[in-house]
């Protein structure tokens, strides 16, 4: 299982290095979209179909609102010359990544090995759930029983997302 | 915003009222199988997005849907706060406290509140989706008329 993961994330950073570097917009956002269905065969892979349900059809959605979007504007990308500022940035960026690698390697020596990640808390969580909030699935038990503050929070973040858009167009469209 | 050509229109007529049942059914068996108030809610979402591309519409009738959309959304956000505030009123002093029996695993009308939220967050986030669609295509057609 671990080979094919690592082949599709391969192809996944393939497909987000050319999202990058494409000239044509469409086929930058249409590269981008390796990246997201990509996700979903790691999901399914992981057993995991609550999340690659959700993951494909927010895939889907937003990528008919980005190439409409980009059908509408000039579907070519804005080039500027390279200036110091530029390089400055790279290397901030470069010595951020190394911190994070450095960082991200001592959190993860102390996990479990791939694939046997069943910690105490859900442990619980898997052998009491369905008893204790009478979802036969599990993950929309969690959601709205055990973690049902993140879950409002995730509905909040989205009105809100909501909110944003029609304040920011309605601004727009006044001037 | 002009439609697409009759193929796709008698299409898209017959595959939005099965994928808006389908969205239906994955946001009410949320409690029993793969899916969800989020993945459901975007579904119904895709089939209004689908009738909106396919037949087109004029800015005012777009500007009745997106107020619409808009006033649904927050109400069902307001009405899962007040659910979830009466488990604070009812028997133990949580927030979003599963006040109602639990009843038989498996069954469709089981896990006490659970499948209200879910209906509830499935029409908020449907909403959601539909109004952040609907205000880019106004902007975009207010954009074109001046």
């Amino acid at each position: 299982m671990e080979t094919l993961l690592t082949i599709i994330l391969g192809f996944m950073i393939i497909g987000a290095i050319y999202a990058l570097h494409a000239k044509d917009l469409l086929s930058a956002v249409i590269a981008q979209g390796i990246v997201g269905y990509g996700l979903v065969i790691c999901f399914l892979h992981l057993s995991a179909p609550d999340l690659a349900i959700v993951q494909i059809v927010v895939e889907t959605i937003t990528l008919i609102i980005m190439v409409a979007v980009v059908l509408d504007s000039s579907r070519e990308e804005i080039k500027s010359p390279p200036s110091w500022r530029s390089t400055i940035n790279v290397v901030v960026g470069l010595v951020f990544i190394g911190f994070m690698l450095y960082f991200f390697d001592m959190a993860t020596a102390s996990l479990e090995p791939f694939g046997e990640h069943t910690l105490r808390m859900s442990q619980t969580y898997t052998q009491q759930g369905a008893a204790q909030t009478g979802a036969a699935n599990l993950v929309t038990g969690v959601l709205w029983d055990f973690r049902a503050y993140d879950t409002l929070g995730e509905a909040t973040i989205l009105f809100t997302a909501a909110l944003g858009v029609l304040t920011v167009l309605r601004m727009k469209g006044k001037k | 915003m002009k439609g697409l050509t009759p193929i796709v229109k008698k299409i898209a007529q017959l595959m939005c009222g099965m994928i808006f049942i389908y969205g239906i059914y994955i946001v009410v068996h949320g409690h029993l199988t793969p899916g969800g108030a989020f993945a459901g809610g975007i579904i119904l979402a895709g089939a209004f997005i689908l009738l909106i591309l396919a037949f087109g519409s004029e800015v005012i009738k777009l500007r009745k849907e997106e107020s619409g959309s808009s006033v649904s959304e927050s109400l069902s956000l307001l009405v899962t706060l007040i659910l979830a505030s009466t488990g604070l009123l009812i028997g133990s002093k949580v927030f979003f406290k599963n006040f109602l029996p639990p009843g038989q695993i498996g069954q469709l009308v089981s896990a006490g509140a659970i499948p209200l939220y879910n209906i509830l967050i499935g029409i908020e986030v449907a909403a959601a989706i539909i109004t952040i669609f609907l205000a880019l295509i106004i902007f975009k057609e207010e954009e074109e008329q001046r």
